[in-house]
């Protein structure tokens, strides 16, 4: 089909602008990691937009990788993200499954109860005093039990149960299967890719958690990543980058890149390979908001 | 929240003669049901239900945590007038409201203008590559972000003060200038999350019927009456939820952002009413005055999301419930 002066004017205006989208959203991401590995004398004097380092050093890195508090930072994290998205995937499963059961009577009321609380809630001080009153504060299960399901994510779960075949889960009852069977010897099994989307998000929201642990944890042992993080980037605390930072402003600048890519590494490199999975999730969401 | 209005006609259905035979053996058939729901229940009744409760203490004087909820004098509505009364509660309203207000007018079109033209671009290849790149932001921690926002505005070398001096403009102190806040917070947000809030919206213009365009074809339209009479009203109902949605969070800004990012000298701008109440309840230990303030909060969310809910139900039949 012939396309008119305007629409060639039009599409090329838009892959022009979708272009500078890219740039834009990649950006800030290279400009931090060329910082990071740029010579501190070097970064401190220059003017530029860091397409390219300044000099070179992996100095940074070796001091972020050898500072105690990143390390049982990141260790830190990792329990919270392992054994709380474990909780959350369990706890979403039987949920959603008991809920993706027509036949289950008050069914209809338990959905109101659950899906009222994304309109309506205590707010911040009663929860707050709720979880003090429960003896979690400085205990890891602050950061796991309050936020064991998101009832966004479970109504995609139940959205994706509920489009499994009646008759798969019929003839397991057949035979005799009761429903604990029926959830994990054939649901979760047919529900390899929802499952997936639900391990990432749940992971990504603990590694990002920052109010949890701003609110219930005061020992500074049990602090995940992005406490030891703020410290670093935005109190500015030597103490928090690790022995040697202050040894010069410079590498402490580098030190606050360094870390930010260290940081911000584990989800970089393992989203593009489970993105579709991802979008996936997100649609199967709005489909049925 | 369709699959509200699926359940109703199966569950009034279900109800025979004698209720309690009929619950006695609807609990015996789905034993195995009930019992994961306990879990469940519990966890919301406890951690969702157990907060609401403890929204009583706004109507007391103080909460001791020996003592608990019911210990207190009841004061009616005097913290609540407290707050109305306060010095800060007009700055609190409109930096909450401010915020909310370009959050709404920039953040809300940008992921729709995006998808919009993510939807117009022919090439797949060239497509996924937007889409992975721009999704990329929304995976970073806010600490992050706000780290990113604040090495970014060192005086020395920091790239916005690099990008001044371009225009030949002195180094400035970004994150203790008071216009700054603002402009910084709002597009942040939407330089993390318009790639991934266009998802939802590339989803719906994937349903739209193609069979449509074909229509529009045929009477002649170009593609600009085509968006115009068959992509927009295509996604309408998608937009109008998610504005629904939106305006039920207008009282909210992002706290653990905002937390981050302000400093004493911005709080002019930059303090909303949830970073009063962490203030004055986390750090101060003020109870039951903030959990007033909260309850006053969640409640004009509320408040709005049924009404614009409501009022989109009779104008043109999208809504939530």
């Amino acid at each position: 089909m012939k396309q008119s002066f305007g629409e060639r004017l039009f599409d090329g205006m838009n892959y022009l602008f979708l272009s500078l989208v890219i740039v834009v959203s990649a950006y800030p991401m290279l400009y931090i990691f060329n910082s990071s590995v740029s010579d501190p004398n070097e970064l401190l004097h220059s003017r530029s937009f860091m397409f390219w380092p300044e000099g070179f050093q992996l100095d940074a890195y070796k001091q972020v990788f050898h500072n105690p508090k990143i390390y049982s930072g990141y260790m830190n994290t990792l329990f919270y993200v392992v054994f709380g998205t474990a909780f959350n995937l369990l706890m979403t499963a039987l949920a959603a499954y008991a809920l993706s059961r027509s036949d289950l009577y008050g069914r209809r009321f338990m959905m109101k109860l659950i899906t009222f609380t994304m309109f309506f809630g205590g707010g911040m001080i009663p929860t707050f005093l709720l979880v003090q009153n429960l003896g979690l504060v400085n205990n890891r299960l602050a950061l796991i039990l309050p936020a064991a399901i998101s009832t966004f994510y479970f109504i995609i779960m139940k959205t994706n149960f509920e489009s499994i075949p009646g008759e798969m889960l019929e003839s397991a009852k057949l035979d005799g299967a009761n429903d604990f069977i029926i959830l994990f010897r054939i649901v979760l099994p047919v529900s390899k890719a929802i499952l997936a989307v639900m391990t990432l998000y749940y992971a990504v929201d603990h590694w990002n958690d920052y109010m949890g642990p701003l609110l219930y944890l005061r020992h500074q042992d049990l602090y995940p990543i992005q406490i030891i993080l703020r410290d670093i980037l935005l109190s500015n605390s030597m103490e928090a980058m690790g022995p040697g930072a202050d040894t010069g402003f410079a590498i402490g600048e580098n030190i606050k890149y360094a870390t930010i890519i260290i940081s911000t590494i584990p989800i970089m490199l393992v989203y593009p390979f489970i993105q579709k999975y991802f979008v996936q999730g997100a649609l199967i969401g709005a489909v049925k908001q | 929240m369709e699959l509200i209005r699926q359940e109703r006609a199966a569950d009034s259905a279900a109800v025979p003669r004698g209720r309690i035979t009929f619950l006695r053996r609807e609990l015996v058939r789905n034993k195995y049901l009930y019992l994961m729901l306990v879990p469940v229940l519990a966890y919301y009744l406890i951690f969702h239900y157990g907060p609401m409760y403890g929204l009583m203490m706004a109507f007391q004087k103080s909460y001791s945590p020996v003592k608990g909820i019911f210990a207190g004098t009841w004061v009616g509505l005097d913290n609540f007038t407290t707050f109305f009364n306060s010095y800060y509660f007009w700055r609190l309203l409109r930096n909450t409201l401010v915020l909310s207000f370009y959050s709404i007018v920039l953040g809300f079109p940008a992921p729709i203008i995006l998808a919009l033209l993510l939807h117009e671009v022919r090439s797949k290849a060239f497509k996924r590559t937007v889409q992975t790149v721009s999704y990329l932001p929304h995976f970073i921690s806010v600490v992050v972000i706000v780290g990113m926002l604040s090495t970014f505005s060192a005086l020395d070398g920091g790239l916005f003060n690099v990008i001044r001096s371009l225009f030949g403009y002195e180094p400035m102190m970004f994150f203790t200038e008071q216009n700054m806040f603002r402009p910084m917070y709002i597009l942040s947000n939407i330089w993390q999350g318009a790639g991934w809030s266009s998802i939802i919206f590339l989803a719906a213009l994937a349903n739209i019927d193609s069979q449509l365009y074909e229509a529009a074809k045929i009477d002649g339209a170009g593609r600009w009456k085509q968006l115009l009479h068959v992509t927009l009203p295509g996604i309408m109902p998608t937009m109008i939820v998610m504005l629904i949605l939106r305006l039920g969070a207008v009282m909210n800004a992002d706290v653990q952002k905002i937390l981050l990012m302000q400093t004493a000298s911005t709080y002019e701008v930059s303090d909303v009413i949830s970073t009063f109440v962490y203030r004055s309840g986390v750090l101060e230990a003020n109870y039951t005055y903030s959990t007033a303030i909260g309850l006053l909060n969640g409640v004009v969310n509320f408040t709005l999301l049924v009404v614009a809910n409501a009022i989109s139900r009779k104008a043109n039949s999208s809504s939530l419930w």
